[in-house]
């Protein structure tokens, strides 16, 4: 290409360029933040959750629960577990060893904990933290990492296996308790997008408002 | 597979096909220089950015000028996005005080948007300001898209033209394909999903105390505006680290629908675009039947293997099989939200279409559920495929196909009254070979060297699928991962990035040699040795050379990752 017709190309490079860049990445984004701010602000700003004027969490976000009178989310892969601002699934095939049996700690390195839960000890876990034998089917998505580690939902099952522990935890009637669930289970849009679902810290929320623990 | 998934599946290819025709339409008009429904507000823009470019829209560029302005532009804006993430540590709207990216990670990054790959060797939230996620990958999101598309329009032009010289001005397609078509489409899923939960803000991370009393840090930012490009233009580059997998970029199943719906939509107009502006809607529709066929028979694997599960987790007393409240199924690495079989038509979609964003892990599928997305992306990314790219590349394997029927009955092949001969077959050779060759032989080197071998995430067959996938995605521009895989080294990513520049220009370029040779021949009219193209027989050899020459290439590797994995995990076998 010889200097005189590169140099033709030089001006629509440039100034398409520029031009395109002006309008994509500066003003359409802006107006998109604009209109969402305008319509939808809660939505566009997180969905952040406040109560007694504290930001408690995001009600599209799922949260750390281990106290017995909570109910529990998913096992979580997002940094040490629901880490809002480092998503990540466990991304461990079918056929991992560290998947199924897990991982114990090397008791030769006394500073560093590397033992990991596999399904084998979720499973475990699960049905002795909930009272159940040891022979119980748990549903796959109590004891399976989420994609993000952020997964806000359980499915029904999975939030009704634990009825009973937060029952006694919270000294209340596991019939009411069970009520709550099943007003808070969302079911699929339309009869078809999506799953049946919990909301586990919405769920929770409900919980703390309708049975509070004595302090 | 349940009924419910099948009639999910089947729902969402009638609608994809009921919105193929208006938008074609629309687009061909676009592409026309008629005047459509948005000329009044946008018409205006459109020749302010001619003037200032001194650009005269009616002249228009031979084979060699177009190409050579489409590489220019395309090296200006590697050049551009480089020098940006490596000093986006200097530079504003960069609440979190991110640093500036390495160079084997900003070479990496800057190739892989401009080539509307989106691989993500970057961890989204935790490397780009909101400078770099705007100026950077929203604006490549755009352009990238708006330049597979003028490629196939260049490329349509020389079908439908004949006896002439030139195949249009690229500027002038470039401008109209992001002006009248992406920008539109994107304000308006981009508002959708800010009313479903996408954010939307240029605030610094959110700090919360949640319930039991711990800190949680929410990831914020401009995210919705990018999201909705990302679909649309089968770029599939996230704004956090899990992609469309977060609950703050895909937060409900309706932006889960809709987001599937912009991962195909385009792709799949444009085929209608390009049967009716080379002269044959029929031909259009065969084509995108056979897209269809593939779509169909990759969604109903995925999903009867994902659903089936894993039997090592069904050992262990964890159920398989949906029901009374529970999914069941291969639920590691999956969203409640989503379930199965919104994760595996995603899956499925998301690698034909060059897309490559996820909504599940792709990872922790299991073997025959993962051996689909990698199938899908082995054939080149030409079943709807990227914007533009799809169909250009899939035009590759139409003249293949033609060429071969040409030999059985032994006349010269001829495909929309223009004889294909031996110019136009090296054209097509060369990218067809190119993209499995650069694919393999880095495949190859990474599964015999720790340098490749040393990031896998998981041992034994699925790990070489891990790297497999990696230089797959990269050579197809599709750019979603077995994510597991630790890519942010100097091998992985420099041997993705040589992938992913080969798998898009020695793509570009022969297309555009083929359009540069059709331009100018002769139509001749149809004679008894014609093979007609808008037919079942058509359809058929189309679909089988797609198979013969695309995936049976890739047999051998498949045979070493998820065949020999699938056989394991029946076994019990675990690494």
């Amino acid at each position: 290409m010889n200097p005189a017709a590169l140099k033709a190309e030089l001006r629509p490079l440039i100034a398409v360029t520029v031009a395109l860049m002006l309008i994509t990445a500066v003003l359409y984004p802006l107006a998109v933040t604009g209109i969402g701010q305008a319509i939808f602000n809660r939505q566009a700003n997180g969905s952040i959750i406040r109560q007694d004027g504290q930001d408690i969490g995001s009600s599209l976000i799922g949260q750390s629960f281990t106290a017995p009178e909570y109910f529990h989310g998913r096992p979580s892969a997002a940094g040490s577990g629901y880490d809002a601002a480092n998503s990540s699934g466990s991304n461990l095939g079918p056929t991992s060893a560290k998947l199924i049996n897990g991982v114990a700690d090397n008791p030769g390195t006394a500073d560093v904990d590397e033992s990991f839960a596999g399904l084998k000890q979720r499973v475990a876990a699960f049905r002795e933290e909930n009272g159940l034998d040891a022979s119980a089917p748990i549903p796959a998505d109590a004891v399976t990492a989420s994609a993000s580690g952020l997964d806000p939902h359980v499915s029904p099952a999975t939030a009704r296996l634990q009825i009973e522990r937060v029952a006694k935890a919270r000294n209340a009637d596991a019939a009411a308790i069970r009520k709550l669930v099943d007003d808070h289970t969302e079911s699929a849009e339309l009869g078809f997008l999506g799953q049946e679902r919990v909301n586990v810290l919405k769920l929770n929320l409900a919980l703390d408002k309708r049975f509070p623990l004595a302090k | 597979m349940t009924i419910a998934s099948l009639g999910y599946l089947a729902l969402y290819v009638v609608v994809l096909l009921a919105l193929a025709k208006p938008l074609g339409l629309f687009m061909m008009a676009v592409y026309e220089g008629r005047r459509t429904w948005l000329h009044p507000v946008l018409r205006p823009v459109e020749r302010g950015i001619y003037r200032i470019s001194g650009i005269d829209e009616q002249r228009e560029q031979g084979w060699r000028g177009y190409t050579i302005s489409l590489l220019l532009f395309n090296l200006l804006g590697f050049l551009f996005l480089y020098l940006l993430l490596r000093s986006q540590g200097h530079l504003p709207l960069n609440p979190e005080g991110l640093p500036g990216l390495k160079p084997s990670l900003a070479f990496n990054s800057a190739v892989s948007f401009v080539t509307n790959t989106n691989w993500q060797s970057y961890g989204g939230e935790t490397t780009m300001s909101y400078l770099s996620q705007m100026l950077g990958l929203t604006f490549q999101n755009f352009v990238s898209a708006a330049v597979g598309m003028a490629v196939l329009v260049a490329l349509i032009r020389g079908f439908a033209r004949h006896s002439a010289t030139t195949v249009g001005n690229f500027w002038v397609d470039l401008v109209r394909g992001t002006l009248y078509i992406l920008l539109p489409l994107a304000l308006v899923v981009a508002i959708f999903f800010i009313s479903q939960g996408i954010i939307q803000n240029f605030s610094s991370y959110h700090e919360v105390t949640t319930l039991e009393g711990a800190k949680q840090l929410i990831g914020m930012g401009p995210a919705a505006s990018q999201v909705a490009i990302k679909q649309l233009g089968t770029n599939g580059g996230g704004f956090f680290n899990v992609n469309s997998a977060h609950p703050l970029e895909n937060p409900t199943a309706w932006s889960n629908a809709v987001s599937l719906m912009a991962i195909l939509l385009i792709p799949a107009s444009l085929v209608y675009m390009y049967g009716r502006m080379v002269g044959s809607v029929r031909h259009g529709w065969v084509v995108l039947g056979v897209m269809t066929a593939f779509m169909l028979v990759g969604a109903v694997v995925s999903g009867w293997a994902e659903q089936s599960g894993n039997p090592n987790a069904g050992d262990l007393g964890i159920e398989r099989s949906a029901g009374d409240g529970q999914p069941g199924g291969n639920f590691e690495g999956k969203e409640v939200r989503f379930g199965i079989e919104s994760s595996t038509l995603w899956a499925t979609t998301t690698t034909l279409a060059s897309n490559g964003s996820v909504n599940s892990m792709h990872d922790s599928y299991t073997a025959i559920g993962g051996l689909v997305p990698l199938a899908n992306i082995a054939t080149g990314e030409v079943i709807f495929g990227g914007v533009g790219s799809g169909m250009y590349g899939m035009a590759l394997y139409i003249i293949l196909s033609v060429f071969i029927a040409g030999l059985m009955v032994g006349r010269t092949p001829e495909y929309l009254g223009k004889k294909v001969e031996a110019r136009e077959m090296k054209a097509v050779m060369t990218a067809l070979l190119a993209f499995p060759l650069v694919v393999l032989v880095f495949t190859a080197t990474g599964a015999v060297n720790s340098f490749g071998t040393g990031t896998l995430n998981n041992a034994g067959p699925h790990g070489f699928s891990e790297t497999l996938y990696a230089f797959e995605s990269g050579g197809g521009n599709n750019g979603s991962a077995f994510a597991g895989l630790g890519a942010n080294g100097t091998f992985y990513n420099m041997g993705i990035g040589i992938c992913m520049l080969v798998g898009r220009f020695l793509f570009i370029v022969p297309v555009m040699v083929i359009a540069g040779t059709m331009v100018t021949k002769k139509r001749v009219a149809p004679g008894p040795g014609t093979f007609p193209v808008d037919g079942l027989v058509f359809g058929f050899l189309l679909f089988a050379s797609v198979i013969i020459v695309g995936l049976l290439t890739f047999f051998p590797a498949f045979a070493l990752g998820p065949i020999v994995e699938h056989l394991a995990m029946r076994d019990g076998t675990l690494y």
